[in-house]
């Protein structure tokens, strides 16, 4: 086995993309094909209509990540990638806990463990209340070390989402790009639900 | 949905009375407008094999047979290295059919070569339909999903309508920027189904694709001056510059720079190979004077090629006392294997004429002794006994040899994978670019054959020899009828040591000669080629050689000669795997 080197860390990658059917697994296949682990991925629209963005995290050199950063960016649909280490974004998860009520209710201080870890409840029922925060790794990890002695039911974490915090340029021209430029409609099986309306051999 | 007749709509307004008499707009089935597609592209010539999911297109092109020629092949791969060995000697896109399922699959091992190896293809492939996807249907396979990591590109076609835009996309990715395969999956009810289509439209932009970087004149000025000032530069040249049509430009570049210039066996024939400046081909099996050389050059110009690890062997020991221009189209190649002091991103066509500009015409008489050295080395440890044998068996070097002076180097070489491949890259005679064809990046046994096939239907005007070991022949053999029935003129040279030859060699110098399954018995090959009406010649004497090969090419239609070679000869130099070139032995 080689060793870890030392200089693996995380890093933040935001790839500016097409919404089209297919690029996830073309952008998935250039980390697994380097047995590179996704820690974390997020797709969702971004501030311009048209465009889609993807947050990926991943641990590894910052050599590693800049050639497959380039090797995103070289995807036909992929307009532009950045890399960033945590320091230079500003990034959330979420967390959803499900707790027993009886339990949670007799036992712990509701009240107390909400405010301490900026959680609110989102649901409460007789039978079990869900409880969410939003924050960095440690602080949804350590709501679950509380509540996990409360027999916690269900536990689930976001994919990271992350803001650049130098990103004003590139938004400039990426608002530019589109309105000179606007992108095309996702193009989709139209078919699927249609089985046994149409003649096939 | 898909219906097969669709009633014209009756003209509601007057714009719409106009928009319905405009002749610009069609109604075409889907398989039709493929056709237009591919007619508009100027596509002459297919290579394909019909099946269920791809009827539509293949009923269509029942009409089509004046205007597009289709090659029916003997198996999907055959026809994909044909299509690449027809975009290598033409320059054009090379276009595939085949059906879905194993139609589709049996493209892979194509795809994957055209990738690595950058070359431009459209394979159009038949799918079950629209509905039917995701339900196991009969020949239905994933060919999107198991195709991403091997294409350019690759989208698939649900509905009529999408075609030409979607074609239009396809040939322009294909075949700009830095080349390669795209793959467009059609569903059979879009190849039946009928829409209006108005006028192809070629692609030339999209917007989320930049196949050019922008050049940028100040590290253009920064490797200018680079160069201008070294002592000892070395050029390698790769495909990048047949790809970017750059011959004219690297050869005025090299004459008035004087640098001494290598290729990788993809860039071969760029420059001509008795070009004064080209100091021969690099890589494991490459010449001395090159791979030594790289170690001692004080700057190190790459032009479109990607420092494969054939290439460079170990890295840590590869060129480390060289300052590194890299010019390449790719930004993912700059930086990947080797870094580069002065990156020249852009086109080597437009890069290399702005550098024309800035060096200093100069001769390094004393940098290039060193090459004429080493290459004096290497002809007494390797090259005279290979070439010119006093042995009783003749050498695989020596067919080479007798084919040059038959050909003069103005033949198209396809070469197939191993011990041959590297002999021929070596020795062959190359007057013109688009000389040698050759699966290099991917080493794909059984790609001459059908290569060659293409390749011919590329340069029709060209004598094509094939040179084949008796290992690949074996795989894509079948493709002996595809000759037999177009009666396409390809020459096969056969070199037969009766051993998977290459792997032997390596058996033999890491594995303590414990020669483990490459012992591979062959047919008669004559016999063979008789079956499908090829005519053909064995030899095993050295005084029948140069008369059978003229015979080989004399004759008007194809021919094999299979030539019984000596059995256990190694090729050299080499470098060693885990060394560096530096390090290369020749013996």
């Amino acid at each position: 086995m080689h060793q870890q080197p030392i200089d693996r860390r995380e890093y933040n990658i935001t790839a500016y993309t097409e919404n089209q059917v297919g690029l996830l697994n073309r952008i998935a296949i250039i980390f697994s094909r380097r047995k590179i682990n996704i820690e974390s991925l997020n797709t969702s629209p971004s501030e311009i209509e048209g465009i889609h963005r993807f947050n990926i995290v991943v641990v590894e050199t910052e050599e590693v990540v800049r050639k497959i950063a380039r090797q995103i960016e070289k995807q036909v649909e992929v307009l532009k990638v950045y890399f960033n280490p945590n320091e230079d974004v500003i990034w959330q998860e979420m967390a959803l806990y499900k707790v027993p009520t009886d339990v949670i209710a007799e036992r712990a201080l509701v009240e107390r463990l909400l405010r301490e870890h900026g959680a609110r409840a989102v649901v409460i029922r007789k039978d079990y209340t869900v409880f969410e925060t939003t924050g960095h790794r440690e602080e949804t990890d350590k709501l679950l070390a509380v509540l996990q002695p409360y027999g916690l039911i269900e536990f689930v974490r976001s994919a990271r989402i992350a803001i650049i915090k130098g990103s004003e340029g590139f938004h400039h021209k990426l608002r530019e790009f589109e309105r000179i430029e606007p992108g095309h409609e996702v193009s989709e099986n139209d078919y699927l639900n249609s089985r046994d309306k149409v003649f096939s051999m | 949905m898909y219906t097969q007749e669709q009633p014209q709509p009756v003209p509601t307004s007057p714009e719409a009375a106009v928009a319905a008499a405009t002749p610009a707009t069609r109604t075409l089935s889907g398989a039709e407008a493929t056709l237009h597609a591919l007619l508009a592209e100027g596509v002459d010539t297919i290579f394909g094999y019909p099946g269920g999911a791809i009827i539509p297109i293949y009923d269509a092109l029942y009409d089509f047979k004046e205007q597009l020629n289709h090659v029916l092949v003997r198996h999907e791969q055959g026809g994909i290295h044909a299509a690449q060995g027809y975009a290598r000697s033409s320059g054009k896109v090379g276009v595939v059919f085949a059906t879905s399922g194993p139609g589709a699959t049996n493209l892979v091992t194509g795809l994957a070569d055209a990738l690595i190896d950058s070359t431009p293809l459209v394979c159009i492939t038949g799918q079950v339909f629209a509905h039917l996807l995701g339900t196991d249907a009969f020949q239905e396979t994933d060919i999107i999903n198991i195709t991403t990591p091997i294409t350019k590109w690759n989208h698939q076609v649900t509905d009529a309508s999408e075609i030409p835009e979607v074609l239009a996309k396809a040939f322009y990715i294909a075949r700009s920027g830095r080349p390669g395969p795209v793959l467009i999956d059609i569903t059979k009810n879009a190849q039946i189904q009928k829409a209006d289509f108005a006028p192809y439209q070629p692609c030339t932009h999209i917007r989320s694709y930049r196949p050019k970087p922008i050049v940028r004149p100040e590290y253009v000025a920064q490797a200018a001056e680079l160069i201008n000032q070294a002592k000892r530069p070395l050029v390698l040249w790769g495909q990048g510059v047949l790809l970017g049509q750059a011959e004219q430009e690297f050869r005025q570049f090299i004459e008035k720079s004087g640098i001494p210039a290598a290729w990788t066996i993809l860039g071969a024939g760029a420059l001509p190979t008795g070009h004064p400046l080209n100091v021969g081909m690099l890589g494991m099996h490459g010449n001395y004077g090159p791979n030594v050389l790289t170690n001692e050059c004080d700057v190190l110009i790459a032009i479109g090629m990607r420092f494969d690890d054939r290439v460079t062997g170990r890295l840590d020991k590869y060129a480390r006392q060289a300052q590194v221009i890299h010019l390449d189209i790719d930004p993912t190649e700059i930086d990947k294997n080797v870094a580069a002091t002065v990156p020249v991103w852009g086109d080597c066509k437009e890069t290399l004429p702005l550098l024309t500009q800035l060096v200093q015409a100069r001769t390094y008489p004393e940098w290039r002794q060193r090459f004429t050295e080493h290459d004096a080395e290497e002809i007494a440890a390797v090259i005279q006994d290979e070439l010119f044998p006093t042995s009783d068996e003749l050498t695989m070097g020596e067919v080479i040899q007798q084919l040059n002076e038959l050909t003069q180097g103005e033949a198209i070489i396809v070469t197939d994978v191993g011990q041959h491949q590297m002999v021929a890259c070596r020795y062959a005679k190359l007057n013109h670019t688009r000389s040698n064809i050759t699966s290099g990046g991917l080493g794909t046994m059984g790609f001459a054959l059908p290569a060659a096939i293409g390749a011919k239907y590329g340069a029709p005007e060209r004598t094509v020899v094939a040179v084949i070991g008796d290992g690949g022949i074996q795989m894509t053999i079948q493709e002996l009828g595809t000759i037999m029935q177009t009666g396409v003129n390809v020459k096969i040279l056969l070199l037969n040591n009766q051993f998977l030859g290459m792997v032997r060699q390596w058996q033999e110098l890491f594995h303590e000669r414990r020669y483990s399954f490459v012992d591979i018995a062959s047919p008669d090959y004559v016999t063979v080629a008789q079956g499908y009406s090829i005519a053909g010649r064995r030899v095993d004497a050295r005084p029948e050689l140069q008369n059978a090969l003229r015979e080989m090419l004399e004759h008007p239609g194809s021919f094999l000669l299979e030539v019984m070679v000596t059995r256990e000869n190694n090729i050299f130099p080499m470098v060693p795997q885990g060394c560096g070139v530096g390090e290369i032995r020749l013996k």
